[in-house]
């Protein structure tokens, strides 16, 4: 796993994002930017050549399940792998989030060591799968 | 026999009588008789008017003299959403003051970690008498630069654990609010049921709340659940993130 890879943090609680980000240094991830939902996130994205994004659901202007529907539509992003980290437990949308091509599923509260547990498997599966 | 089926039995002749003026070509009878069926129907919409009239009347009455719901819905309520507001920000302010003292220690904990490890190593060589005297000298410099730069340090992260500590005490403050806040919500919940006990007997709701509109709100999509309250939870929704995990291996994750 690459730490200097590029990571986008999404949430629409300025605290979460800075929670995630002092986790995600602490993990190793310096590389790391935030936004404060969809509708920002998503010009950040295009182009901006990011490895890994990290994104709640319930957000105002675009959620997160939108932003994650629509990196899987755009085929330059379409293979980037998403961790969603949301309050958002019942068991449909868990669904809807795996039907959708999310890469990993974390409910909050959340623990330090269920975040680096859920990076590792993901990136571990990528790498398998080259 | 009862006032009701007096009164049809008299509008039953009376409408006898109309037909049988009509047939008999007796316009002016016929026209009598008419208006005498149409009375008999306008004082029993007027008497019931009347009784409508004043059950609202004392009503309104028994909600004027009652002060308390002129409060609760012009000050208490307004006011608690204040209350609410402030309540976020406290938190938010809390959570900021924290993650600024972790993010202000972090970084000195990290390189006290290394110069404790490095220091560690040279003097585990000095011990086992491989260290060259001019190493030793610049190790002695080495503890001399790190007794005062890390004392400076230490007193920095304490400064920052005392911030942590004192960010806590938005606690106190938030908790009496959402306590008052939750007398007001029993208060009005008290209200609104003898409200609806009100508006039942006066036939206006059944006091049952519409099924169709609250389940379809339920299952709204773009409702999103939010987080759990414990001892709240439903049969649709995970309790831990082990749930989420066997959920999502179940399919094929």
């Amino acid at each position: 796993m690459n730490k200097d890879m590029k990571i986008l943090v999404v949430d629409d609680f300025s605290t979460m994002r800075r929670i995630i980000k002092n986790l995600l240094r602490d993990l190793g991830f310096t590389n790391t930017s935030d936004a404060d939902d969809g509708q920002t996130a998503l010009p950040m994205l295009k182009g901006g050549s990011y490895d890994f994004l990290v994104t709640d659901w319930n957000m105002p202007g675009m959620t997160g399940i939108e932003l994650l529907k629509a990196v899987r539509a755009d085929p330059e992003m379409a293979s980037m792998p998403v961790l969603m980290v949301t309050a958002e437990q019942k068991k449909e949308q868990i669904i809807e989030a795996a039907q959708a091509g999310v890469n990993g599923y974390i409910v909050k509260p959340f623990t330090a060591i269920t975040l680096k547990e859920k990076i590792d498997k993901i990136f571990e599966r990528i790498d398998n799968a080259k | 026999m009862t006032e009701k089926s007096e009164i049809n039995e008299e509008a039953l002749g009376l409408a006898k009588k109309y037909v049988g003026f009509l047939e008999a070509g007796d316009a002016e009878q016929a026209d009598n008789a008419l208006a005498e069926l149409t009375d008999i129907r306008e004082s029993q919409l007027f008497n019931e008017l009347g009784h409508l009239t004043r059950d609202f009347h004392e009503t309104l009455n028994s909600f004027g003299s009652d002060d308390r719901f002129n409060t609760l819905a012009n000050d208490d309520i307004p006011d608690a959403r204040e209350r609410l507001n402030y309540v976020i920000t406290k938190t938010s302010e809390a959570a900021h003051k924290t993650l600024s003292a972790v993010e202000d220690a972090l970084p000195m904990c990290e390189s006290l970690e290394d110069k404790f490890a490095k220091l560690n190593v040279e003097w585990s060589k000095f011990l086992s008498k491989e260290m060259k005297p001019q190493e030793f000298r610049a190790l002695s410099l080495e503890i001399k630069d790190f007794f005062e730069t890390s004392g400076a340090d230490v007193t920095v992260v304490r400064n920052d654990l005392t911030d942590i500590l004192m960010a806590q005490d938005f606690q106190d403050i938030t908790g009496q609010i959402i306590t008052r806040v939750i007398t007001l919500v029993t208060e009005v919940e008290t209200s609104l049921v003898e409200l609806v006990k009100i508006g039942s007997k006066l036939g206006l709701n059944s006091g049952v709340p519409d099924n169709k509109d609250s389940k379809d709100k339920a299952e709204d999509p773009a409702a999103l659940a939010g987080p759990q309250v414990p001892g709240m939870e439903s049969e649709s929704v995970v309790a831990s993130q082990d749930d989420v995990d066997d959920l999502l291996s179940s399919l094929g994750f």
